[in-house]
């Protein structure tokens, strides 16, 4: 299997009573009392630089990803961290995974195919295209594009993006929410027909017909951890099943967040604040957000109106040890890690491109590369060879970089930099 | 009170309305919470030919028919044609809300078609310094405070449904969400849509009418209407916020009444 270290960038100082003073995270929390653009400068260097860590460790891929107006994670452009980390690892097998440009809030949407091609050419071939809906945050309130059109304009932009990346000819794209009438790309991707494309999603069933619809790799980018997904996946394999496509692993992708230490209890130690940081603060943010009106269609809002399923569990109420037991967050000694891993999210899940956040909220740098450090040497190895026996090719992968399973010789990975 | 559907937009979108009275024709536009037959109109009954539209998608039956309208224009032009199905050449126009402002909107596109234009806190105008609160994004729960003075009135119950019963309470949380979402589709995500180079056009003597406590568009509104509408005249009401033909029906009413003049 694949398995790809994710970053957010999130802000690591926030204050201690942040989750009682300001309303939200996102949004609205004011830039002026919250952050500092010298010390935010070093964040985003560690953030770099943590990812190329990864990058040299052994890890398959480096994931960046797109949000804006918040202290959760903050890189509105993750295409210029992936052109840093597509340079610096230039040489080796590593995928720039971007999950990623946020065709709605992109205009006109073949930007990202543009940035993307460009991504491509750069690191030899190397990129997977995470072509995300956005949350409705980002796209909705921060980014202004009208709730009930985002479904429909993210369908529009991401048939747009396949076709401009694969044309041979110049054309014309007259389109409800986008006009061009002359598509006629440079540079194009390296990799044919397309770069592979990864969809995240959240459980919506919509989503879950796109995907296999249009044959990409779905991935849920959960911070509930496997146990919480377990029916909403099923239902993913269910559609997978009934479209009459195969049920490779690989046409699943799941964020888990993760962290190692020497045992259970050290893991604690080292942990327990950076967890309850991330769950109490970076998730801070009024329910409503989430979906305003018109965002979710109505028989889904239906559907939700009627369930009380779906009422997320107040993380605020949590602690460390809820999270850990709940799998939120899978945290311990390696052997811990890698048992849970394989039992709840590999095979309990059906995953074959893993992506694990192991920078948690307000984690400094020197312990997020321990626990990069611990992952890629005593967790990753065991869990290279995972579907191996089955003899699945990983489609959503790129070509040059699917490998055997065996492990990777060292990578040279050009020197990450001292930071800011 | 009867009610038919007339399909417009080539048969694509399908306006339920509700008619009710007798006497010269007044056509009610809802706001964001969507219809419900109330005081307000049975009191207008009495001296109108009521015929209170439901806005497209904010029919329970066909929630989906909005994705038809790209934006307000289709919106306003949707209208013209219900005006036409219903017979209607032209009409007193009364709207709240949402309702107030596309009432304008209308009265602007098709001046000869309004004959009085009442607008009960109209949407349609942005200040820096006044903004327009976003419902959308309230607190779902708190909502009833925003557009109510008093939250725990009969007409806001009736509105949002809080009664005991689950069902009715879930079918109530659905069609406000939907209606907001429906008519948000036309406004999102600030309330500004170019009626300020448009209202000129508006030939039909106005009246505005505000709840003196609205919390969602502050009463300050009323001068960005009344200095672009020759001769409009200005009703506070007291003990009202962004609903007072919900909250007073009989003082709304009777100043709609005297001013349409049945």
């Amino acid at each position: 299997m694949k398995i790809s270290a994710f970053h957010l960038m999130p802000h690591r100082e926030l204050p201690d009573d942040f989750e009682k003073r300001y309303e939200s995270v996102w949004v609205t929390p004011p830039w002026w009392e919250l952050a500092d653009a010298e010390r935010v400068g070093q964040y985003y260097n560690w953030t770099l630089d943590e990812l190329l860590f990864a990058a040299r460790a052994g890890f398959d891929g480096v994931c960046t990803n797109e949000h804006h107006q918040n202290a959760y994670g903050f890189m509105p452009s993750p295409n210029i961290m992936g052109a840093v980390l597509a340079k610096a690892t230039n040489g080796t097998d590593v995928a720039i995974v971007q999950m990623g440009a946020t065709l709605p809030t992109s205009n006109p949407p073949i930007r990202v195919a543009e940035e993307y091609a460009m991504l491509d050419c750069i690191s030899g071939g190397r990129l997977v295209a995470g072509l995300p809906l956005g949350s409705a945050m980002d796209v909705n309130l921060c980014y202004g594009i009208t709730p009930m059109e985002h479904r429909e304009r993210y369908r529009e932009a991401f048939a747009l993006t396949l076709k401009a990346w694969q044309s041979r000819e110049l054309f014309a794209w007259n389109g409800r929410y986008y006009q061009l009438a002359n598509v006629n790309l440079w540079p194009r991707p390296i990799q044919q027909p397309h770069p592979p494309v990864w969809v995240p999603g959240s459980g919506s069933i919509s989503t879950f017909d796109f995907a296999v619809d249009n044959d990409v790799c779905y991935c849920f980018l959960s911070y509930s951890g496997a146990k919480a997904a377990k029916t909403m996946m099923q239902g993913y394999w269910d559609v997978v099943a009934k479209k009459g496509r195969e049920t490779n692993p690989y046409r699943a992708g799941f964020l888990q967040l993760v962290a190692v230490a020497e045992t259970d209890a050290a893991a604690e130690a080292k942990y327990a604040r950076h967890v309850e940081y991330f769950y109490h603060k970076c998730l801070h943010w009024p329910i409503q957000y989430l979906s305003p009106p018109g965002n979710q269609d109505y028989r889904s809002l239906v559907a939700a109106a009627k369930s009380n399923i779906r009422r997320a569990e107040d993380t605020k109420a949590l602690r460390y040890r809820d999270f850990v037991e709940k799998g939120y967050v899978i945290a311990g000694s390696a052997a811990t890690v890698r048992d849970r891993i394989k039992e709840e999210v590999v095979k309990g899940l059906r995953v074959g491109n893993l992506m694990v956040l192991l920078q948690i909220g307000s984690m400094p740098h020197e312990l997020t590369l321990e626990n990069m450090d611990r992952f890629a040497r005593d967790v990753l190895p065991s869990l290279r060879g995972e579907w191996n026996d089955e003899g699945w090719v990983n489609h959503w992968w790129p070509e040059r970089l699917r490998g055997t399973g065996a492990p990777r010789a060292a990578a040279a990975v050009a020197a990450a930099g001292g930071g800011a | 009170m009867s009610a038919r559907t007339i399909a417009v937009w080539d048969g694509k979108v399908r306006i339920r309305v509700h008619s009710e009275g007798s006497g010269p024709p007044l056509v009610f536009l809802h706001g964001p919470w969507g219809l419900t037959w109330d005081p307000f109109l049975d009191e207008l009954a009495k001296s109108f030919t009521v015929h209170a539209p439901e806005h497209p998608g904010t029919t329970p039956e066909t929630p989906d028919d909005v994705y038809h309208l790209d934006g307000l224009w289709d919106l306003v032009l949707c209208y013209d044609e219900l005006l036409t199905a219903l017979g209607l050449d032209t009409a007193a126009l009364v709207g709240h809300s949402f309702g107030g402002m596309l009432a304008c909107e209308l009265a602007a596109a098709y001046p000869a078609r309004v004959r009085r234009l009442a607008l009960i806190a109209p949407l349609g105008f942005w200040r820096d310094g006044d903004r327009v609160v976003n419902w959308m994004m309230l607190d779902p729960a708190r909502l009833p405070e925003y557009v109510f003075r008093d939250s725990k009135s009969e007409a806001a119950r009736r509105m949002f449904g809080t009664g005991a019963d689950p069902d009715a309470a879930t079918e109530a949380r659905v069609r406000l969400v939907w209606g907001m979402g429906a008519t948000g589709k036309f406004i999102w995500p600030i309330p500004d849509k170019g009626l300020k180079k448009r209202i000129h056009r508006v030939t039909a003597p106005a009246l505005l009418i505000w709840g003196k406590e609205d919390r969602l568009v502050p009463p300050v509104y009323a001068d960005e209407f009344t200095r672009r509408l020759a001769g409009a005249r200005v009703h506070t009401v007291e003990g009202a916020g962004h609903v007072p033909h919900l909250e007073r029906p009989d003082v709304v009413a009777r100043m709609v009444k005297e001013f349409v003049g049945g």
